[in-house]
């Protein structure tokens, strides 16, 4: 599988669980999209720190080749699945918390 | 050190706001490393997958040159860590500020 493949197949997992595992439906939320919109500009300062510094070097051929920032588009995709992913287990797990 | 820099800058810009909003992430750590752990062990998976396929490497010279098992650079094993507790901070910092906005539709 390409690093464009394996993105693809998380996003659908990550945003799977929030509906269906985690039942938390976080990307239906204000406060999601939100934060969201502060942590984007971050993960792409950082991501291009590390790759036009070449801390992290991709295959060329695992990738599609469009950049953002210096880094591959596929790492946006993984940046939203970690904050989808976090989050989404996060507030499920406040929520099993406040209940018990 | 590059990549213990840009660690030590996501630390900076995030953990202020436990204070400046008096969240309970950090307080609670316990209970908020309990909740990054199981998630991150996906990613740090992916990330040995992804090492062993070659579709990234590291730059070794611009890390401590710590190795852990499966070729992850400690860096890279306290990214899982330092960049869900950024992504939470940011999270707890919005709903604190409009807890509405946890109901709201987008």
């Amino acid at each position: 599988m390409t690093y464009t493949e394996i993105t693809s197949l998380a996003l659908i997992l990550v945003v799977l669980s929030d509906i269906f595992l985690f039942k938390t439906s976080l990307l239906t939320t204000r406060a999601f999209w939100a934060s969201y919109a502060i942590i984007l500009p971050f993960q792409l300062l950082t991501n291009s720190w590390l790759t036009t510094r070449e801390v992290v070097i991709y295959d060329a051929t695992q990738i599609m080749g469009w950049r953002i920032a210096g880094a591959p588009i596929e790492d946006l995709l993984f940046g939203f699945a970690m904050v989808v992913g976090f989050l989404a287990y996060w507030e499920f797990r406040k929520k099993r918390a406040n209940v018990a | 050190m590059a990549y213990l820099a840009m660690l030590a800058f996501t630390i900076t810009g995030s953990w202020w706001l436990e204070w400046a909003f008096k969240l309970r992430v950090l307080r609670q750590i316990r209970f908020t490393l309990a909740t990054i752990v199981p998630i991150s062990i996906f990613f740090l998976i992916w990330d040995a997958l992804a090492i062993h396929l070659s579709h990234w490497k590291f730059d070794l010279g611009q890390t401590l040159g710590v190795i852990l098992p499966f070729n992850i650079p400690l860096e890279e094993s306290l990214f899982f860590i330092v960049v869900p507790l950024a992504i939470i901070l940011t999270y707890e910092g919005v709903t604190k500020l409009r807890p509405h906005w946890k109901e709201e539709q987008s």
